[in-house]
């Protein structure tokens, strides 16, 4: 198994709200950002929440978005938004 | 407070008194009961108890300062933060991954957790309240800059204001920036500069009390 | 739909409350029940936790102290895992009724 994306790619987050544990927050999705590092595979927490085994792992990616771009009216150009997100939740962008 | 281990009772010898709140009480009967029934022991308890009290922001502020002092100690810390801070003899077993992240003059990184209430317990022990808030939770990913200022630390323009959403496994541990004035101080000096507060990004370190 | 639980950028937020609480006994003694369940009796998923926690009516989520919540859920996974029932708890909350406690 190997990671889809890698340090560099410009990914978008999916949108969604499902009824279940997920862990994508919701100012974060339909947005743009660079995958800065790839953590690894770990399993996946929205089964995990269930009493499921999580498997098969998710690769999981720290990416990091431009908070000007994250928030309508944001005021220091260079600041940096980093969240880590499971790949499921990454599109290419 | 000396507790009495037979497994029927689970109440200390009366001291401080109060009336239990309604939440206390579920929390008294569900560990009564569950002693009862093995799945938890007194002596479990206790140690945990004693695990709470033992591990508070002076062991991430043992990593920091040896991190001062030693370049190739916080390359590692950076390059893996666990394996760096297990070479302190600092137990890392209850982390599951942790990220050190370094403030420099151009960079300053403030750390959250807007689902929960991640945070690295076993470096820093338990959360401030604040951190746990629903307020912070909200306002630090999107005004980092404003919550700082609360905080009664103001950044200028062009440092770079990381905000770190821990979402996943990973912890992450600030590396606040070594105070100006500090070259004659011993790592043990050094560690008392680092609070908890600038390990989570809120506030920089401390600078030494002018003599 | 937002979930109460996913704060950030919740509109009108407020100041941050810095004042800092000394933990009571329950609280403590309930995140040591956690930390056995979780780490040492592998009976709870910190994953289950948050789903668990997630689950609160928003009104109550919302209200709630950090350790209500989590007693809260502990409550609700140990009954939904058959380890104690809803009456036991309640039979035994019952018999704590009038008592003090430090």
């Amino acid at each position: 198994m190997e990671p889809q994306f890698k340090p560099g790619d410009r990914v978008r987050i999916r949108v969604d709200y499902p009824a279940r544990h997920f862990r994508t927050p919701g100012y974060i999705q339909g947005k743009t950002g660079s995958v800065t590092t790839v953590h690894g595979a770990f399993r996946n927490p929205e089964s995990l929440a269930y009493g499921g085994d999580g498997l098969p792992k998710q690769f999981l990616y720290l990416v990091c978005f431009e908070q000007t771009h994250v928030w309508g009216t944001y005021p220091a150009a260079a600041d940096k938004l980093y969240m880590d997100i499971y790949e499921p939740w990454l599109e290419p962008a | 407070m000396a507790h009495n281990h037979d497994a029927q009772e689970a109440h200390a010898p009366i001291a401080d008194q109060h009336e239990m709140t309604l939440y206390e009480k579920r929390a008294y009967a569900i560990e009564s009961l569950l002693l009862e029934k093995g799945v938890l022991t007194a002596e479990a308890i206790r140690q945990k108890l004693e695990e709470i009290d033992a591990v508070t922001p002076a062991l991430g502020a043992r990593v920091v300062a040896r991190a001062w002092v030693d370049a190739a100690f916080k390359a590692r810390l950076l390059a893996n933060a666990k394996a760096a801070i297990a070479e302190l003899g600092i137990d890392t077993d209850a982390l599951t991954t942790l990220v050190a992240v370094e403030n420099t003059e151009k960079v300053h990184n403030v750390v959250v957790c807007t689902l929960c209430s991640c945070y690295p317990r076993a470096i820093l022990g338990l959360p401030p309240d604040w951190y746990k808030s629903l307020s912070y939770r909200s306002r630090v990913v999107i005004d980092p800059r404003g919550v700082l200022l609360e905080f009664g630390t103001e950044l200028p323009a062009d440092v770079e204001v990381r905000v770190y959403d821990s979402t996943a496994d990973m912890r992450y541990l600030v590396i606040p920036e070594r105070p100006a004035g500090t070259e004659h101080l011993c790592e043990a000096e050094l560690a008392e500069l680092v609070t908890r507060d600038s390990m989570i990004g809120v506030a920089k370190a401390r600078t030494p009390v002018a003599a | 739909m937002r979930h109460v639980h996913d704060r950030g950028g919740w509109p009108d937020a407020g100041p941050v409350e810095r004042a800092e609480h000394d933990y009571s006994m329950w609280e403590k003694r309930t995140d040591a029940m956690l930390r056995i369940l979780t780490r040492d009796r592998h009976i709870i998923r910190v994953d289950e936790l948050r789903r668990a926690i997630e689950s609160i009516p928003p009104r109550d989520y919302e209200t709630m102290s950090y350790y209500e919540r989590w007693i809260t859920a502990i409550e609700t996974l140990i009954i939904e895992k058959g380890l104690l029932t809803r009456e036991e708890i309640d039979r035994r909350v019952e018999t704590l009724e009038g008592t003090r406690h430090v």
